[in-house]
């Protein structure tokens, strides 16, 4: 009974949402078949799901899956490994800020596909080449985030800290500045999860692997496969989102429990 | 132990016309083993900086702060504070904000817990143990709050105003709740408050202090028996000697 009830209360909630999926599917069936009619131009839903099916059981879709998420992983855990320390070193101490601030300033407006000619001389065609410029475009949100974490880190938080013996440096920010930045932090990263992935298919296009999402896409675009080429574009959107959702239900639940009841 | 003696303490702020205001100025108060001491001011009067001070979260100008003989400088495992609010944190439950301290002195899981829980019971939490501060309501925060404290048995607890942001039920409530629980534990207690009817109900002597700088007008000690009972005319008669002191001259000019 609950999981009809859940059902049912499912659908109230989303069926304005659903409806516009449907009608865009159904826009677009009626558009490529009727009115483009040319499925180099506009391929239709029917010819997408064909190439789905046919690069599915070749085996290459997950390939590429898998080999995107690790250039995507060497990039974000990159950053993070880098980007957080930094964080805390500018957002706890004025002088690291004083020291530092003008060359993020510099550096951050640099788009990150801009890094790709060094990321190739520097990295060779490696997937640390486009795990590098992953890393680009993850490290500053992350930095960024961690930074004003630990200047928000309210005073008497500290102070409450220091009356209870915690006096070192390093015990005031493992025990009170860090679970007090974390949700500053952990939005870095979230942000940093987006920033990333939107750099993923640039990151592959100058052939760093022999897969990948973003690699195939360009692949596909050459050999004229437009249908190909949109499955590849779902997916990198389906995926991006699947990265997005894990955040909001499974890191703030997990990680922030203790914010459920304060006004974000 | 808990014998505080407080010596010729100043202390000053800059202020934006480059001169600097004199917030306390040879400061001096001695307060005995397990005695309560209200300090009593109106807002700006250098009460919060005072209590710093004896806290070691600042450092004066010149003068010393003695505990036990001892002169004290930065923060002392020995004293305990309690702030106005929001000192809890959020990101602890209950029962690991007041195993918090103990948790800094390096005290094991098992042992802390144990600690921890008794002072959970003494402030009649019991099953608010795994909450997060943003569940529980001023009060008991307040009250979580002193559990924190007294965990890592202080000898003198410094409390700043700490149920001035709750509504009058529930600071007269935790008043009640806080003499039962000085009466166990027999701290030397110093506690900041503007409000004439909590100094008479809770000190063993008040004082009242000046506004800049920062100086002792009046030391009025209270011998009504505890408990007091606010609606008695003995507590009106001390309510009102008490208001008719620190509205005198020479307590309110500057």
């Amino acid at each position: 009974m609950a999981t009809i009830a859940g059902k049912e209360h499912w659908i109230k909630e989303h069926w304005l949402g659903v409806l516009a999926l449907i009608l865009a599917l159904v826009f677009w069936a009626c558009y490529a078949a009727l009115i483009v009619k040319n499925s180099f131009l506009l391929p239709g839903p029917g010819d997408v799901l064909l190439a789905f099916i046919d690069l599915l059981q070749k085996g290459i879709l997950l390939a590429d899956f898998g080999v995107s998420l690790m250039h995507f992983a060497i990039g974000l855990s990159g950053a993070i490994l880098i980007g957080i320390p930094i964080g805390i070193a500018m957002g706890w101490n004025r002088k690291a800020d004083e020291f530092l601030n003008p060359l993020i300033e510099i550096l951050r407006p640099i788009p990150p596909l801009a890094w790709i000619p060094f990321a190739i001389i520097w990295f060779g065609f490696t997937p640390v080449s486009a795990g590098f410029v992953i890393f680009v475009g993850a490290f500053f949100p992350i930095l960024i985030n961690t930074y004003t974490g630990f200047r928000g880190v309210p005073r008497i938080f500290v102070e409450a800290g220091r009356m209870l013996g915690c006096t070192k440096t390093n015990d005031q920010i493992r025990y009170i500045a860090f679970p007090a930045a974390l949700p500053s932090v952990v939005s870095g990263i979230r942000i940093a999860t987006g920033v990333g992935w939107m750099c993923l298919v640039a990151a592959e296009l100058f052939g760093v692997s022999n897969y990948g999402l973003g690699k195939n896409l360009w692949f596909y675009y050459n050999l004229h496969q437009m249908d190909a080429v949109v499955v590849y574009m779902l997916l990198l959107g389906m995926i991006g989102l699947a990265i997005d959702m894990v955040f909001r239900y499974y890191i703030d639940r997990h990680f922030l429990k203790w914010r459920t009841g304060e006004v974000a | 132990m808990g014998r505080l003696t407080i010596l010729n303490l100043n202390q000053s702020f800059p202020r934006e016309d480059g001169s600097r205001l004199q917030v306390l100025e040879d400061f001096s108060l001695e307060v005995q083993d397990k005695e309560f001491v209200c300090i009593l001011g109106s807002s700006g009067c250098g009460k919060t900086t005072l209590l710093r001070l004896i806290a070691g979260l600042d450092t004066g100008e010149s003068g010393s702060i003695i505990l036990d003989g001892e002169e004290m400088k930065g923060t002392n495992p020995k004293v305990g504070m309690v702030f106005q609010e929001y000192s809890l944190f959020p990101w602890r439950t209950v029962i690991d904000n007041i195993a918090f301290g103990l948790e800094m002195q390096g005290i094991n899981k098992e042992e802390r817990y144990h600690i921890a829980e008794r002072y959970l019971n003494l402030v009649n939490l019991t099953q608010f143990r795994n909450s997060y501060p943003s569940e529980l309501s001023g009060g008991m925060r307040q009250r979580v709050a002193v559990a924190r404290a007294l965990a890592v048995d202080p000898v003198l607890l410094l409390m700043d105003e700490p149920f001035g942001a709750l509504d009058a039920q529930t600071r007269n409530m935790l008043q009640t709740e806080l003499l039962t629980i000085w009466e166990k534990t027999k701290k030397t207690v110093v506690f900041i408050t503007h409000s004439v009817d909590e100094a008479v109900f809770l000190a063993d002597r008040i004082i009242v202090l000046t506004p800049r700088p920062g100086r002792i007008c009046e030391t009025i000690p209270l011998s009504l028996p505890r408990p007091r009972d606010r609606t008695s005319v003995e507590f009106a008669q001390l309510r009102r000697h008490v208001l008719d002191l620190i509205n005198q001259p020479k307590c309110t000019l500057q």
